[in-house]
């Protein structure tokens, strides 16, 4: 694939924009509390750009992102734990040298499956590989039984719910409805400090963009006209040969490594990992990010993160009673009004101005008119 | 003996609740024959073209295309054995450009990592221009398949198939819904990519099922009526009663 | 875990709690008909239901408000008053709901759950601003409280009694409706070719905004029932969504035989491993289990087979 077939001159624009807006606007922009608070809305972002791969490429809407954004930060939050659970920092405990929340519900070893989470190596294969082989399990028993549309977003609220009592139930080992908290330190290193949390927003922002370029090649490679083909038309893409369930598991999964770093990413930042980020609530809020976006568009879908979830605070804070209702209003907005969101609004009213524009001041130096690409 | 035919099917049956769609049906296609199957509405032809390529799980029978069973296959591997289908009511991918939807199907790159690293090198390319040449869409490759119209959404798709070069052509209903020039058209398109496989054919025209036919096979109520020459079925008492009588 | 228990206690635990199932598969039949007409029948996915109910649920407390109030002589009959309001009052609703939203989106599944997400949401707000975030609860008439002692060991709420009379007359009157009325022969014949049914005269337009209509006020209806069993706050009907979709899912979307079996079943399943088993587990290995067999049967319980 050559570089131009990878993207085109709009697309390295938006590219662009975006570097711009995350390493060089919003950090010179905000303080420490406020780019952290940033940071943890572009978690969600990791989130969003599966889903447009998913749900707007292919046709796959989950609501059930919330498990793998969950079971990322959980791998993290339990490493994070182990290291702050020193026998000397758990002196006070019955049994010292185990998580806090173990101790409160009479645990007294650490169990054998929190046991790899002393590495950090295999933390971070985990972050992702989990998530991955959940979304395997789900993906395919259900792709390869050719369930999907309603059924498969219904399915996947089930599981999201599942998830969410059995981590609520299991207090014990998994540190119930309060979730994994007081984490501090990664390696000896504080993540509570300004410092860390400055350092922390940029290694986000990289992340970020590894998995952004990584979606890029997927939506422009063969793999991505089949994800629209087989949304449209299904089984002339089977009669094409090709085996339909395979694809559709390929994109769940890795939606779900995605979801999975941004889960990860969220609980160094944020300093605590808990159900209510798994539910149903928080899954069927993340799809609302990717519509706000544009469905189709990675881009829409940071921009679509960054803008609810900056709405959510600003209001949360404080009009508490009108965010919900501007959320459900939202929600019908984007798919009765807006269905093209902030991409389409992109490409409908900024983009042509933009054309206009250089045309205008280039109109010597590039003769010619540049074809559209289809999109 | 079953070598003398590329595909064999034998007491297929398919029942959907009770009913027999298709009852008992055996019929035997030879190398590069075109056969063209007729019958009154729900006579289940197309059933008969779903239970072949797997879109449809038969309940009794066997199909054999090359000594392998395709009743076993899940359908992308029926295609990969050779058995290409076109559906009723063109079925392309309309938000893609003409260029994407042959690139879509042809024959390279169909596991998931061969298509995510799947390269657009000079023999796709020119394969795909000559397809195109075929099927009568040279100067619309970069079009939305959206803005076709019908016949050329339906020529697309005979393209796509021929793309895959599959050595068992079936069609449903390929001139349907054609002006008379694109019929003709396509007549001309249809006798030319016949020459070197074998094909089956669902066709209500009498006047284009005598052009193509090497055999016709008259279904009624999913079985078999009668099989032969259409000059043999045309004067078929049966046949005569049943296309007659309604 | 048996060996702790007498034959008789045995025999009593899993009478009551197979009760307690009976209420739960009450309150699952009543939300779940109401989701499997709508979804079944037109094949949209209706998030706000529960929220429908609700508002069921509300009307019955402004009622047996209201009669407490002024005509407390008759209080003993408010409830079948509220009944009645509560089906009109949802009913209402999901007409004005269907018109101006689902209409537009019948050929979208996906957009009109996310839509009526939304409304849920809204909904909910509207209900916490209105009767605050607090859950009230209504007074239950005399006649329906206490129980009936059936032996020593096992007695029977007569809330719980008249809640599943409920369940079982609404349950009746909407298959009389579906398979006896002229509206449910247009609603299963547009099920079955939309096309062809407008071709024959029947108004697919308002049929379809009858249905929405009528599930909704069904799941008014369930709403009001709720409230003999349990108190109503803004977010109790998000609570149940999931679960009622399963057991609409689990029983095969069309079939309202299938949709009563499997609410049968996964309550039945759920309450009596709660004895043995934490509530939160019951929960998570039934819903593991309805799950595990819808992979393997995704058409449900009871499904036609159908050529596609």
């Amino acid at each position: 694939m050559t570089l131009s077939n990878y993207m085109n001159r709009k697309e390295l624009l938006g590219f662009v924009i975006l570097a711009v807006v995350i390493f060089l606007v919003l950090p010179l922009a905000l303080d420490t509390f406020r780019l952290n608070l940033f940071g943890k809305y572009l978690t969600y972002a990791f989130v969003a750009i599966g889903l447009a791969l998913c749900w707007g490429a292919g046709g796959i809407l989950s609501l059930g992102q919330g498990i793998f954004f969950g079971l990322g930060g959980y791998c993290m939050a339990m490493f994070l734990k182990l290291e702050a659970s020193t026998p000397e920092n758990t002196s006070i405990q019955s049994t010292p040298g185990i998580p806090d929340f173990m101790d409160w519900n009479q645990l007294t070893e650490l169990p054998v499956w929190w046991q790899p989470f002393y590495s950090l190596g295999f933390t971070m294969l985990a972050v992702v590989m989990v998530p991955v082989v959940f979304a395997f399990i789900i993906g395919f028993a259900m792709f390869t039984r050719r369930v999907g549309g309603v059924y498969f977003a219904i399915i996947t609220q089930a599981f999201a719910a599942i998830l969410t009592i059995l981590i609520i139930g299991q207090q014990g080992y998994t540190g119930g409805v309060n979730g994994i908290t007081d984490l501090r330190t990664l390696m000896g290193w504080d993540i509570r400090t300004d410092e860390a949390k400055n350092i922390l927003y940029f290694v986000n922002g990289v992340l970020l963009f590894a998995v952004l370029f990584v979606a890029q090649f997927v939506r422009k490679s063969k793999l991505g006209r089949l994800l629209i083909a087989m949304r449209d038309q299904e089984d002339r893409v089977r009669f094409s040969g090709y085996n339909v369930a395979n694809f559709k598991i390929f994109i769940f999964c890795l939606g779900a490594a995605f979801a999975g770093i941004g889960g990860a990413m969220f609980t160094l930042q944020v300093g605590f990992m808990s159900p209510t980020l798994v539910g149903i609530v928080p899954s069927i809020e993340m799809v609302i990010f990717c519509a706000v976006g544009g469905r189709l568009s990675i881009l829409g879908a940071v921009y679509g993160a960054l803008l609810v979830n900056l709405a959510k605070t600003t209001f949360s804070e404080g009009f508490p009673e009108l965010w919900l209702l501007g959320l459900g209003g939202l929600f019908i907005a984007v798919v009765m009004a807006f269905p093209n969101g902030l991409a389409g609004l992109w490409s409908e009213k900024v983009e042509p101005w933009i054309e206009k524009t250089l045309k205008k001041t280039k109109v010597a130096e590039a003769p010619g008119p540049n074809k559209a690409p289809a999109e | 003996m079953s070598e003398r035919f590329i595909l064999s099917v034998e007491d297929l049956t398919v029942s959907f609740d009770g009913f027999k769609a298709v009852d008992d049906l055996s019929f035997y296609v030879e190398p590069n024959e075109c056969r063209v199957i007729i019958g009154p509405n729900g006579a289940g032809k197309t059933t008969v073209l779903d239970l072949i390529c797997g879109r449809t799980k038969a309940t009794g029978g066997t199909v054999k295309f090359k000594g392998m069973n395709l009743l076993d296959m899940r359908e992308d591997q029926i295609v990969h054995a050779g058995v290409g289908r076109k559906f009723q009511t063109p079925s392309v991918y309309e938000d893609l450009s003409v260029f994407e939807n042959l690139e879509l199907s042809y024959p390279k790159g169909h596991g998931v990592f061969g298509a995510v690293f799947f390269k657009q090198d000079q023999a796709v390319k020119d394969r795909i221009q000559e397809i195109a040449e075929t099927i009568f869409l040279t100067d619309q490759l970069d079009e939305k398949a959206a803005y076709l119209s019908h016949g050329q959404k339906q020529w697309l798709e005979i393209g796509m198939l021929l793309i895959q070069d599959p050595e068992l052509l079936m069609l449903d209903e390929p001139v349907a819904g054609m002006s008379v020039a694109e019929r003709k058209k396509t007549a001309e398109l249809l006798n030319r990519i016949i020459q070197d496989r074998s094909v089956i054919v669902i066709e209500h025209d009498m006047g284009f099922v005598a052009d193509i036919a090497t055999r016709v096979t008259v279904l009624h109520r999913g079985e078999l009526l009668s099989e032969g020459s259409m000059d043999h079925v045309q004067n078929d008492p049966k046949v005569v009663e049943v296309y007659l009588g309604h | 875990m048996f060996a702790d228990y007498s034959t008789a206690e045995l025999g009593a635990i899993f009478a009551m709690q197979g009760f307690a199932g009976l209420i739960l598969f009450s309150v699952f039949v009543l939300m779940a008909l109401g989701l499997a007409i709508i979804f079944g029948q037109m094949g949209v996915i209706n998030m706000a239901h529960g929220e429908f109910m609700i508002l069921g649920a509300y009307v019955t407390y402004i009622v047996s408000n209201i009669f407490s109030a002024y005509m407390p002589g008759l209080f003993g009959a408010y409830f079948f008053v509220a009944m009645f309001l509560a089906f009109i009052a949802s009913g209402a609703l999901g007409l004005l709901v269907e018109w101006a939203m689902i209409r537009h989106l019948y050929k979208r599944p996906l957009d009109t759950l996310l839509a009526t997400w939304g409304l849920s949401l809204i909904l909910q707000q509207i209900y916490r601003s209105v009767f605050g975030a607090r859950e009230v609860g209504v007074s239950i008439p005399d006649w329906m409280m206490g129980s009936l002692p059936l032996t020593d060991l096992i007695e029977i709420p007569i809330n719980g009694i008249f809640v599943m009379v409920l369940a079982v007359s609404i349950s009746l009157a909407v298959y009389i409706m579906m398979f006896r009325s002229t509206w449910g022969r247009q609603v299963r014949a547009i099920n079955q070719n939309r096309v062809m049914a407008g071709a024959v005269g029947i108004n697919t337009e308002w049929t379809d905004r009858l249905t929405f209509g009528i599930g909704c006020g069904v799941a008014g209806v369930a709403g009001s029932a709720f409230t003999m069993i349990g108190s109503t706050g803004p977010t109790a009907g998000q609570l149940y969504i999931v679960d009622t979709f399963l057991v609409v899912v689990f029983g095969g979307a069309a079939s309202l035989l299938g949709t009563i079996a499997s609410a049968f079943s996964i309550s039945q399943a759920q309450s009596i491993m709660e004895f043995f088993l934490s509530g939160s587990m019951a929960k998570v290995i039934t819903l593991l289990v309805v799950v595990g067999i819808l992979m393997i049967r995704p058409q449900g319980l009871f499904a036609l087979k159908l050529r596609k």
